[in-house]
């Protein structure tokens, strides 16, 4: 008996958030047209969802004013899903006229809700209440993410029931998915069980998704525990694009090119093309004069193999 | 669906020779010496100190016999080193060595790039080194290279891996540390593998040796442990690139190993903290960064 064959999803959806999460948190600043392009190469490989901007003030996040040109100028590909981040009613308005699946982000710390929105938990769950309602009204899907699942910048460890608590307030409101996020790397694979357990007493597994940052190289065994307790969709970014904003220097996001090889090496399918991936990696990198955070990409440029 | 874990693991620090051996700079013998001395002080029992092979091949490696004499040799710990035939052997006791390792190879192409032989002569000179080491009372730590995949040949046949672990088991190699060189492995062919070797060589006297060129290396290492292995081997600061993939990484970092450890409440022994000291000495010598994730994310500059 295998105990850790069984269980293994035999299809797992990624959720591409390099346009998003991954340029967001870069030093340079990315041209419209380069964003564009690269959102356009990503619709060719094969990922079923890219999260393409995000619809908050550009005095916050200089990086993402360019929402409405990108949301207009991006190809749209049939069965791939295009979801962009509105914090607040005003941005699903903005979002709402080329949207078609918006997110929310809550957290599972109050010190960081604070510091991040200046809002407590629960005012932030108001804020979102209005999104979702309107967003459901128009029939748009909700994603929500619950931010600091393994631990927080500011309070150190969370609990467990903590996160399963926001993760059904926001589940119930009406997202369809909550996307679990590891932000600043520090989880590992045992506290990402304990996480998941608390989680999966209050919403389905379907309804789960795991978005682990690399910051501590933990990552890939965090998320192949996640798979293994039956989770079937990841988050990750291109080229592994995105610092951690609260460690200098440090890496953010796991890279989509070294998720997709060890899903292919567990036979689970992705539908996505690995190879292009690395492309479009290579694409971003290039424009952003940086080298990859992708282990394969690196791996697979010196060799010529793939 | 993730299945119990072993209470400890045994951690063996390759840094010191598969680390630096596969560094583009080299390092002075007092570095070598004084790296030796801070990992002996972080709790690690195993410390790879060298190798006892021709200056010729390997001159990273010239000064093995200094070495060896010069370190601080703490009780409890062991300080083995390769020793590729009996030359090296008598060398490596002469120079005081208590023990040794021989490298073997699941790949036939490997073999005749690497040693000049075949997998078959190959076992056949070590069967010198493991009848003077037993003679010797001296304990043989065996390594199968390209458990995983070959920069060769490719893909390799679990069943070629379990066949030359069991040989190299039974002439009286303690341990046998599994090795996937090129880093190719995913959590699904660690398992696979792993699978076909425990069918032939006792759980207790296996060891992985994850390279993370291609990322892999934790989660390889976790499937691992879920399977009941309960040694591991990793390199300080990650040091040691990959011969095969110019500008890619090699070995797996002891400190991203010891953190994903400790959160998962397997006891090693090792102080993390010691151990990141130990490695910013190493990257500082070799005026190179780390990688450790671990090590980086914990620098605030």
């Amino acid at each position: 008996q295998e105990p850790q064959a069984s269980g293994l999803p035999e299809y797992i959806k990624i959720v591409e958030v390099g346009p998003r999460d991954g340029l967001q948190n870069e030093k340079v600043i990315v041209p419209t047209d380069i964003k564009i392009e690269l959102i356009n190469q990503l619709s060719k490989t094969g990922l079923p969802a890219i999260e393409v901007t995000s619809f908050v003030s550009s005095k916050w996040v200089p990086q993402m004013a360019d929402h409405e040109e990108v949301m207009r100028g991006i190809e749209r590909h049939p069965g791939v899903q295009y979801p962009v981040l509105t914090p607040n009613l005003q941005g699903f308005h903005s979002a709402v006229a080329g949207a078609t699946e918006v997110s929310v982000f809550g957290a599972a710390s109050e010190s960081f809700s604070k510091m991040n929105i200046n809002c407590s938990i629960e005012e932030s769950i108001e804020r979102f209440e209005e999104v979702i309602k309107s967003a459901r009204n128009m029939n748009i899907p909700v994603r929500g993410y619950v931010s600091c699942a393994l631990g927080c910048p500011y309070e150190g460890n969370v609990v467990p029931d903590k996160v399963a608590e926001v993760s059904k307030r926001l589940y119930s409101m009406g997202c369809y998915e909550i996307s679990l996020g590891d932000t600043i790397g520090v989880g590992t694979p045992g506290s990402m069980k304990k996480m998941l357990e608390a989680v999966m007493k209050e919403i389905p597994l379907s309804a789960l998704a795991v978005h682990c940052h690399d910051t501590y190289g933990q990552a890939l065994a965090n998320i192949l525990t996640a798979i293994q307790m039956g989770v079937a969709v990841v988050d990750s970014s291109v080229a592994g694009l995105g610092g951690c904003p609260y460690a200098k220097g440090a890496t953010g996001n796991v890279a989509t090119e070294d998720v997709i090889y060890m899903l292919s090496g567990l036979g689970i399918n992705t539908g996505v093309n690995l190879c292009a991936v690395m492309e479009a990696g290579n694409f971003i990198c290039t424009a952003l004069n940086k080298k990859t955070n992708s282990k394969v990409a690196q791996a697979s440029f010196s060799t010529g193999i793939i | 669906a993730t299945g119990a874990y072993p209470k400890r693991v045994k951690v063996v620090e390759v840094g010191p020779r598969d680390g630096l051996q596969n560094e583009k700079n080299l390092v002075p013998t007092p570095v070598k010496i004084n790296l030796i001395n801070m990992l002996s002080e972080t709790g690690l029992q195993v410390i790879e100190a060298t190798s006892f092979v021709s200056p010729k091949w390997v001159p990273q490696m010239a000064d093995h016999t200094e070495v060896m004499q010069g370190i601080n040799k703490l009780p409890g710990i062991s300080y083995p080193v390769l020793t590729p035939n009996l030359k090296g052997f008598q060398a490596a006791v002469a120079a005081g060595a208590k023990e040794v390792s021989i490298f073997g190879a699941a790949s036939e192409l490997f073999t005749q790039k690497n040693i000049n032989c075949s997998i078959e002569e190959s076992l056949e000179r070590f069967e010198e080194v493991m009848k003077a080491a037993k003679e010797a009372n001296i304990p043989v730590r065996g390594y199968v290279s390209c458990v995983l995949g070959c920069p060769y040949e490719g893909k390799i046949s679990a069943a070629k891996v379990a066949e030359v672990s069991k040989k190299m088991y039974s002439m009286g190699c303690y341990e046998i540390s599994l090795g996937d060189t090129i880093g190719v492995g995913t959590p699904g062919s660690m398992k696979e593998m792993l699978t076909v070797v425990m069918k032939e060589v006792p759980l207790g006297a296996l060891a992985v040796h994850c390279h993370d060129t291609y990322g892999q290396a934790l989660a390889n290492i976790l499937v691992a442990l879920q399977m009941g292995v309960s040694v591991v081997d990793a390199s300080v600061a990650g040091l040691g690139g990959c011969p095969y993939a110019q500008g890619a990484s090699g070995n797996v970092a002891t400190e991203d190993l010891v953190y994903m450890l400790n959160g998962l409440g397997i006891h090693t022994g090792v102080d993390l903290q010691k151990l990141m000291d130990t490695g910013t000495f190493i990257c500082n010598a070799l005026n190179r960064k780390t990688n450790s994730k671990v090590s980086q994310a914990s620098c605030r500059l």
